[in-house]
């Protein structure tokens, strides 16, 4: 018996279409992440010359001061910085294939805020130390985020329209907000821990948290890769997945799963961080056309790409001072949103 | 056959069409004026228990002696100087969100579209916690820099949503997203400022009427004073927007100038409710569907302002008295009740298919 795929529409021009010059862009960019990381490794407050970062990679002596800092402050950050740019930048192209919205993202639907209210509630009231015992927190906290954002946007005739979802993820962002306020408004403590917390940033988190996340990133981005088909599927609409035989609810349902572990460990690796679920996908659009089975992975080394960059901006831009690296994100995919906004026609999925 | 025609031809009891359909509208204008005459009674009401109210009480029957400088000496003062201006401020901030709320929903068309979802009371917390943080609270520019925030914010969401127009689609989607990158500056700015700034910055942007005084309340009333008979004279083209921009063109609207100047008034209004008590979450989301519901009618300026004035009185009494001598400010109070009444409106607007 002859099986069905779903097969995306024809790509516009511009796009690159043969699945060998898709594979060999595709490892462009993996040399150019490989680059950048190598270049968050060398470059901060305290400039580390090439060679001496490379040698604390191959062979490291604790003895050079350099070298520890590279092993110590900035090989953790860069790894957290890697694996929460690709953890957002696939949760985005996820949420932006399972609504059928081109301007979905974790940030702007309420799933960070749940998962940075939850953590907040667990480490500062039931006092939850260890990221291994938050990250489940962050789980629900971003699961009740998806899920009553996407159920009430649902609702209507009309399905999950844009407006709609940005609408209701910016009330149940609001609502978080609201917890978080009694939270800080407890005592200077509280206040004085959640004020930093409420930032997100991949510095100063340590070696502790890149070894306790990277197994639920590996996971979630994993599990992600093999929605591709079930993505193309959903993007015909839910009348013609059917036909193809996908089961439309558990699909949602997977890929929601997907989008909560990833949004979730990210949200608690770094903290809140918003529009790279959003911009990259668009990026990747342009490159791959809508094929979801070559724009999640596109995504997930496009993403880190764009987190580690905003983050060495955010340390050379005014030094000794650094700009944490969400509100680079912030400043710069702010305008990037708006300007598709701007655009007459929302890209087509 | 008979029966259907002698319904249609009017007889010498029956009323004409043209009586009919004067008496329907009577009516429905009619109901809206009581809403809001019963309305405007609690809302005095209320304004004269949360005077009575306090650590140090005040009999309900000597409230108006007290007020009108009659009666005992500590009354008067603590009835003048201390509860009358944070009542007067109560009910000042509720009504400029009312309104503002109302202006906003029926401008987007869309009822959830309210000035805290999208983006404005950001741009007066940002200026507002920049002057915390840097200069101090100095009451004067505390003031003036939430109002230039929520106007600037204001006019940069409306020339970012303008093109050929302003569609609802671009106005909430960019509302929000500048809100978001508001939101951000503010908490970095938090996070850069002294722990003692910072706690103060936190209760300003909690919305807060522990502090409110004569000095806030005669500006902001005197903004009001300006603008609400502004807005309700606009009131009238408000309606015909409400029918999209195509028939609003045909009924003889200036769309755009009259969207425009409605806007203006409503950012003028968020920006003095803002200056005079901070962000006081979920008001003007709240007060116009409320106001809504009890009116039964589309729009309706006056009940929306009203019942936005009781939201904050009785939450700032809540806020007083529950857990007294402690003070919970009035934005707490208000967050945790508006919420779930967000939540379900949400829901209900969508399902009914007016969500966008």
């Amino acid at each position: 018996m002859a099986t069905f795929t779903a097969r995306p529409p024809a790509p516009p021009p511009g796009v690159v279409r043969a699945p060998a010059r898709r594979g060999a862009v595709l490892a462009l960019a993996l040399v150019a992440l490989a680059f950048v990381a190598l270049a968050s490794l060398a470059i901060g407050s305290r400039s580390i010359p090439l060679s001496t970062t490379v040698h604390a990679l191959t062979s490291y002596d604790p003895s050079n001061q350099g070298e520890l800092i590279v092993h110590d402050v900035r090989v953790p950050r860069t790894l957290i910085g890697l694996m929460v740019g690709a953890a957002l930048g696939v949760a985005g192209a996820l949420m932006q294939g399972v609504t059928r919205n081109p301007l979905a993202d974790p940030g702007l639907l309420g799933v960070t805020a749940g998962a940075a209210t939850a953590i907040a509630v667990a480490v500062l009231v039931a006092g939850v130390a260890p990221l291994n015992g938050y990250v489940w927190f962050a789980f629900a906290g971003a699961a009740v985020g998806v899920v009553v954002v996407y159920v009430v946007a649902s609702l209507g005739r009309d399905g999950p329209t844009p407006v709609k979802l940005a609408i209701a993820g910016a009330a149940v962002t609001a609502l978080f907000t609201s917890i978080t306020t009694l939270l800080v408004l407890r005592d200077l403590d509280t206040l004085n821990a959640l004020r930093f917390w409420l930032i997100g940033s991949i510095a100063e988190r340590g070696g502790e948290t890149a070894r306790q996340i990277w197994p639920f990133i590996v996971v979630g981005v994993a599990l992600a890769l093999t929605c591709g088909r079930l993505l193309n599927a959903l993007a015909l609409g839910d009348d013609v997945a059917r036909s193809l035989g996908q089961r439309v609810a558990r699909a949602r349902a997977l890929i929601g799963a997907c989008v909560v572990l990833l949004a979730g460990s990210a949200t608690a690796a770094a903290g809140p961080i918003i529009f790279v679920g959003l911009v990259v996908p668009h990026v990747v659009r342009a490159i791959t056309g809508p094929d979801y089975r070559w724009i999640l992975p596109f995504c997930a080394v496009l993403a880190p790409i764009m987190l580690l960059v905003a983050d060495i901006a955010g340390r050379v831009v005014a030094p000794p001072q650094e700009i944490e690296v969400g509100i680079v994100t912030v400043l710069a995919g702010g305008p990037l949103f708006i300007a598709l906004v701007r655009r007459r026609k929302p890209a087509e999925l | 056959m008979a029966t259907a025609d002698a319904a249609a031809r009017p007889g010498p009891g029956a009323r004409s069409p043209l009586e009919t359909v004067t008496r329907a509208r009577a009516a429905a204008r009619a109901r809206p004026r009581r809403v809001a005459l019963v309305l405007t009674a609690v809302t005095l009401a209320v304004v004269c228990v949360s005077v009575s109210l306090g650590d140090y009480p005040i009999a309900l029957t000597d409230v108006v002696p007290a007020l009108l400088g009659a009666g005992d000496r500590a009354e008067v003062i603590v009835a003048q100087e201390l509860r009358l201006p944070r009542a007067l401020n109560g009910l000042l901030v509720g009504a400029a969100f009312g309104i503002s709320g109302a202006i906003f929903q029926a401008v987007a068309r869309n009822p959830l579209a309210a000035p805290d979802i999208l983006g404005v009371t950001y741009g007066s917390a940002v200026v507002a916690v920049f002057v915390i943080t840097t200069v101090g609270a100095s009451f004067a520019l505390l003031y003036g820099g939430a109002l230039a925030g929520a106007l600037a914010m204001g006019a940069l969401v409306y020339v970012l949503a303008y093109r050929r127009g302003v569609s609802p689609y671009r106005f909430v989607l960019i509302g929000i997203s500048l809100g978001l990158m508001a939101s951000s500056i503010t908490f970095y700015l938090v996070s850069r400022a002294s722990l003692t700034s910072a706690a103060q910055a936190t209760v300003w942007l909690t919305g807060s009427l522990n502090s409110a005084g004569w000095e806030t309340a005669v500006p902001t009333g005197a903004i009001m004073l300006v603008l609400v008979p502004a807005t309700l004279v606009l009131a009238g083209r408000l309606r015909a927007l409400q029918l999209g921009d195509d028939l609003g063109h045909g009924l003889g609207v200036e769309v755009e100038r009259s969207r425009l100047a409605l806007l203006m008034a409503a950012m003028a209004l968020i920006g003095a409710g803002t200056a005079a008590a901070g962000p006081v979450a979920f008001v003007a989301f709240m007060a116009a569907p409320i106001a809504r519901r009890l009116t039964r009618a589309p729009l309706t300026l006056v009940p929306a302002a009203l019942t936005g004035a009781l939201l904050v009185l009785v939450a700032d009494l809540a806020g007083r008295r529950m857990f007294a001598p402690a003070e919970i400010p009035v934005g707490v109070i208000t967050g945790l009740a508006g919420a779930p009444y967000l939540l379900w409106l949400l829901a209900r607007t969508n399902r009914v298919g007016a969500g966008g």
